[in-house]
């Protein structure tokens, strides 16, 4: 297994107003590249604190996160935005587009963390890929909720991510472009990246090619 | 996706927010532009205002002594006629002749065919200790005009003393608490005082005139005078050698000299015409002063207290900027892009911001001068564009803007992309 993403006991800890509220505990999983992990489990689980740990955005109290044989958190920051930009891809519940740029302008957001040439044309064959060839010009508030996810997985594909991270990416979506998307991931992770997805969504957790249960933080079951 | 690219459709995106910060820095600008623009055109205008005021200050003294010039020559020359034996030196040191000659001297000038002689007042004066005050006097004993028998009657210059009185000059007067009507002994003879004469800061201040005769009694010089006065002598020529060589002629046995030069009341007339000139310039000068610093003192408050709202107003605008931008930052920090990258779409934002102030507000300042810096009913000043100052507000007002808007976006950026992208 050719892996891509590795958590070594990871714990994370939140202060809350009740005191310190552990996200995780001891986390140890492992994904794959082409490999379609869903984690799944009840709200306030620890899920998102678990993708963004994954994803270089917080610094896990304890553990270890490797990326690609790298780790993560003994880079600095500037050196972990940078390998983030060319290893990472997010895709958020909220789609978070830029909402005055373009279709294609947010789909070459991170040109901006990591220039490179061939950009412009990758960005125009995602676009196709994702059939959004037609709004290229349009901003978000001009396209569906369907479509707004189709961009931010457009954009998260544009620098060939060794790891795509997707939190929720079906929580806003109809039936039809919840399942449009899922099939998107799942043939993301089958041309070789590897997709760590947190659901709730039952029938995404179906299609992954494995699945991680949490409860309060830990590993309940999967991995 | 270029750097600019994403600034600018932000820009256009959130066109009121920055509008607005636009428009606060413009008004800034234009308040400090407006304020160095009319204190500019003040000065322009008071120096057009002084040197028009030079100009005509010189003009009218010109005209003046070219009045005085045509007045004195119409005035004519007044001339001293003396005996010939008089030294010149003597006459200047003691101020009046020692040697005396004939006062039919005086009758003979009168009966010629002389032309250039006006009228005639012979004397005989003496400096003299007044035996009764213990003081020194100069005696002038004068008979009035002599009229010159082939000329027309003219009314007299002077008038004359009857026998009996005296003429008393201020310092006698003032001295001696003397009045007209009062009565005084002289060297042993009474007189009366007919008239006393005001300061004139002359000799003649303590001089006793006395009539001619009475004089020539008292001091011994029965049928002598000791100088002719001949007034208004003209002569179209404007020289005094016409009148020398006619009187020369009369009367071998005399002198002549000017009395009292042209040159001198032309030069009077000229400095007094100057002076009054000067102080109407330094009143104008004084006026435009305090109302340079009126203007000066106004902008000083004004233009500070408008600066210190548009920053605060920047500063306010910048934070409701990156609040309002908070998912964005969060997504773009976490797709990779560096935390000065994003510090620099803020930053540059608000310099664009106070770059488009600076200009619409140089703009502003420099129309609103123009319309308030110019004194009505007067000529339009004209006074170049000052490059320099757009040059400075280009580069303050986006240093300023970007100072205002340091705080909000250093937030931005300290902000952890996670926190913000959990809570989204």
């Amino acid at each position: 297994m050719n892996a891509v993403l590795q958590l070594f006991e990871v714990s994370r800890s939140y202060r809350g107003p009740r005191g310190s509220v552990r996200a995780l505990r001891d986390f140890s999983a492992t994904v794959a590249a082409g490999e379609l992990v869903a984690v799944v489990g009840p709200s306030g689980c620890g899920k998102t604190t678990l993708l963004l740990t994954a994803g270089g955005l917080l610094r896990p109290d304890a553990g270890r996160v490797t990326l690609r044989e790298q780790d993560f958190y003994a880079l600095s920051p500037e050196e972990r935005s940078r390998f983030r930009a060319a290893h990472v891809g997010f895709v958020f519940q909220q789609f978070h587009l830029v909402p005055y740029l373009s279709v294609l302008d947010n789909i070459l957001a991170p040109t901006l963390a990591l220039r490179r040439p061939e950009a412009r044309d990758r960005a125009l064959a995602l676009a196709r890929r994702f059939g959004l060839e037609h709004r290229l010009d349009h901003v978000p508030g001009q396209l569906s909720t369907g479509e707004r996810q189709r961009v931010a997985l457009a954009r998260a594909c544009l620098n060939q991510p060794a790891l795509l991270l997707a939190d929720e990416p079906t929580g806003n979506l109809d039936l039809e472009n919840g399942r449009n998307v899922l099939e998107h991931l799942a043939a993301i992770a089958r041309e070789g990246t590897a997709v760590l997805l947190v659901t709730h969504d039952s029938e995404a957790a179906q299609r992954a090619n494995r699945v991680l249960r949490m409860r309060e933080g830990v590993l309940v079951e999967g991995n | 996706m270029s750097f600019w690219r994403l600034l600018v459709r932000e820009i256009v995106h959130r066109k009121t927010n920055f509008g607005l910060g636009a428009l606060s820095a413009a008004l800034a600008v234009a308040c400090l532009i407006a304020s160095r623009s009319i204190l500019q055109r003040h000065d322009a205008r008071t120096e057009q205002i002084i040197s028009r005021m030079e100009a005509a200050t010189r003009q009218r003294v010109a005209q003046l002594e070219d009045d005085y010039r045509k007045i004195t020559k119409n005035l004519g020359f007044n001339v001293l006629i003396l005996p010939k034996e008089q030294d010149l030196g003597d006459l200047f040191s003691k101020d009046y002749a020692e040697r005396f000659m004939p006062e039919e001297y005086v009758e003979r000038l009168a009966r010629s065919k002389i032309v250039t002689i006006q009228h005639l007042l012979p004397s005989l004066q003496q400096k003299l200790k007044w035996p009764e005050h213990e003081r020194t006097v100069i005696l002038m004993g004068v008979r009035g005009e002599v009229p010159i028998a082939h000329a027309s009657p003219k009314q007299p210059l002077l008038e004359t003393v009857a026998p009996g009185t005296m003429v008393l000059g201020y310092e006698l007067h003032r001295s001696l608490k003397l009045s007209p009507g009062d009565r005084v002994r002289f060297m042993g003879r009474e007189f009366t005082v007919a008239r006393t004469h005001p300061e004139r800061g002359t000799k003649d201040d303590i001089t006793v005139w006395i009539h001619l005769g009475e004089a020539q009694e008292l001091l011994g010089r029965k049928g002598q005078i000791n100088g002719i006065l001949a007034l208004e002598c003209v002569c179209a020529a404007d020289s005094l050698s016409k009148v020398r060589a006619e009187i020369a002629a009369i009367l071998p046995e005399t002198q002549v000299i000017e009395f009292q030069t042209q040159a001198l009341a032309r030069a009077e007339a000229r400095q007094r015409a100057a002076a009054e000139a000067q102080a109407a310039l330094q009143h104008e000068r004084d006026k435009r002063a305090r109302l340079r610093q009126e203007r000066e003192n106004f902008a000083a408050v004004l233009v500070p207290v408008v600066m210190t709202i548009a920053t605060v107003w920047i500063g306010l605008l910048a934070w409701v900027n990156v609040r309002d931008r908070r998912p964005e930052i969060g997504i773009l920090r976490a797709i990779g892009v560096r935390g000065r990258t994003v510090l620099g779409l803020l930053l540059g934002r608000a310099a664009l911001m106070g770059l488009a102030g600076a200009v619409a507000g140089f703009a502003l300042g420099w129309a609103v001068g123009a319309a308030w810096g110019e004194e009505p009913g007067g000529a339009p000043v004209v006074i170049p564009v000052p490059w320099s100052w757009l040059g400075m507000m280009v580069v303050g007002a986006p240093m300023v803007a970007m100072l205002a808007a340091w705080l909000p976006s250093l937030m931005a950026i300290q902000t952890d992309p996670a926190d913000t992208l959990s809570r989204e």
